[in-house]
């Protein structure tokens, strides 16, 4: 469903992506996981057309994404639904407005169906009732969820996460993660997260990539990622900052 | 000293590709998609509605003081009843268009600039594109539409405005003759000035909405890079504004002469 060939991206003289490629079958959950600042919000922009790569090519349904303008990947855009590290609710939007944005835009939908649908998936979110709140009046984590109902309303085919857990305490976080598997599991979407949460990682994912030094250093199931015995990947996975503090 | 001239050059020649870029996207935006009402009416009312107390005080200020210093001047050479004529023809065609164009660049421009750098940095903008709406549709296009329509009015207004401010002071405070003054203004005001001043507001709401959109959408960094954005959406704007009046005042006059 998505694959990405030897994607090359520098902002100025540093390197981001050297040669990032990977592959991404239809209806699978993966975990994006690498160091902060290593480019893994990069690579996940890379995949919905936010970002071009400098050399590379993305392709989603076999459409190469880097030869599109902006309003062919309007189009491509609307397979996916993304939820951001910060959310990036529209804040002179309340949650009705954000929620219902893209149904409100294609016109198709009387007021009592974009209102019904807006509560369902305020409903799936666990925020029921919370239409009339501006975005300044939500917690981090209500704010995540808001964004994530957002993100769903139009039942994409892909959902990306960036940073879903960051910010929050272990127990927001751990709903997210939740919500995260509930979304994936009901309503059949390929699910794509970029982490450092090992945690949230073991629970979203069936699959997981480790992005280093601007490629694909590693790609695995889950638990065969999580508990490698590769050097580079056991001191990510297990926090240890220095090879003289590396573990057994 | 040739660095700073250099990089100096090369900003603005990036400044002007950012905006004629920006302005084809917005002539695709137009021929493409529909602007959305809600947002025209929204913008309306902030742009037309909310800036009018500015361009009412900047009109009638202008109006006062062009009124008394040109009494002051002709009052020496017994000319007195020419002053409403000067007032006249220099708030329809240069004061009243310039003025409120520079008003709304300092009250609009940089809340465009503000608004618009806020929801790049906080990923709103790609929020936006994720969402399969565009950008230029969605922000520009109804900023853009909103002072189309609001520039000639305002500006007619502040015209309007100054040139009764002016009468006033004439008149009442100055003693010119009521029925000289406007005599004279009626006989040296032709259409062409208001007409002149009007098109120029409409150039100079193109300019605003363009610099300043183009500025927040391509803002960087955090809270400094929209406070950059900000500040050089009014200056950019600002200077686009007399540079163009200039050449405008030029093209126009020509246009009536042939």
């Amino acid at each position: 469903m998505i694959e990405v060939r030897d994607v090359h991206k520098a902002f100025g003289t540093q390197k981001v992506l050297q040669g990032a490629t990977l592959t991404i079958a239809k209806g699978e959950a993966v975990v994006i996981i690498g160091r902060s600042g290593g480019g893994k919000s990069v690579l996940l922009k890379h995949l919905i057309g936010l970002l071009p790569p400098d050399r590379g090519s993305v392709l989603v349904a076999g459409e190469d994404l880097a030869c599109m303008d902006e309003r062919k990947l309007l189009q491509v855009r609307r397979r996916f639904g993304m939820l951001f590290q910060m959310a990036a609710l529209f804040d002179s939007l309340n949650v009705y407005e954000n929620v219902s944005f893209v149904l409100r835009r294609e016109r198709r939908y009387t007021e009592g169906e974009i209102r019904r649908q807006v509560a369902e998936a305020l409903e799936m979110v666990e925020l029921p009732g919370i239409e009339e709140k501006l975005p300044s009046e939500l917690s981090g984590g209500m704010r995540k969820r808001v964004g994530l109902a957002r993100a769903i309303i139009y039942r994409p085919e892909i959902v990306l996460y960036d940073e879903p857990t960051t910010g929050l305490d272990p127990v927001a976080g751990d709903r997210i993660d939740r919500l995260i598997r509930r979304v994936w599991e009901q309503l059949h979407v390929t699910s794509i997260a970029v982490t450092h949460d090992m945690k949230s990682a073991r629970t979203i994912s069936n699959r997981i990539l480790m992005l280093h030094e601007g490629v694909i250093y590693a790609d695995g199931p889950t638990d065969s990622i999580l508990g490698s015995t590769d050097p580079i990947l056991h001191r990510f996975v297990n926090g240890i900052s220095t090879p003289q503090n590396e573990g057994p | 000293m040739f660095i700073p001239i250099y990089q100096r050059i090369t900003s603005f020649l990036r400044d002007l590709g950012e905006v004629s870029l920006l302005g084809a996207e917005v002539v695709r935006s137009f021929r493409l998609s529909r602007p959305s009402w809600k947002d025209f009416l929204y913008q309306l009312h902030f742009i037309g509605v909310k800036s009018q107390s500015v361009v009412i005080t900047t009109g009638a200020a202008t109006g006062m003081v062009l009124c008394a210093q040109t009494y002051f001047q002709f009052h020496k050479v017994k000319m007195d009843t020419a002053t409403g004529a000067v007032v006249s023809v220099g708030m329809s065609s240069e004061l009243g268009p310039v003025l409120a164009a520079l008003m709304l660049t300092g009250r609009v421009g940089a809340a465009m600039a503000a608004e618009l750098g806020t929801m790049k940095v906080t990923e709103q903008i790609d929020a936006l594109r994720t969402l399969a709406a565009h950008p230029v549709d969605t922000l520009v296009v109804p900023r853009l539409l909103a002072l189309l329509v609001s520039a000639p009015l305002l500006t007619a207004e502040a015209i309007l405005v100054g040139i009764t401010a002016s009468w006033l002071i004439g008149v009442k405070l100055l003693g010119i003759d009521s029925a000289y003054y406007l005599v004279n203004m009626n006989r040296y005001t032709i259409p062409e000035d208001v007409f002149n001043g009007l098109v120029k507001s409409v150039v100079f709401g193109v300019i605003i909405a363009m610099v300043s959109c183009n500025k927040g959408l391509t803002c960087r960094g955090g809270a400094e890079g929209v406070g950059r954005a900000t500040t050089e959406a009014v200056v950019i704007a600002s200077i686009s504004i007399l540079v163009a009046n200039f050449f405008l005042t030029l093209f126009l006059a020509r246009l009536f002469k042939g």
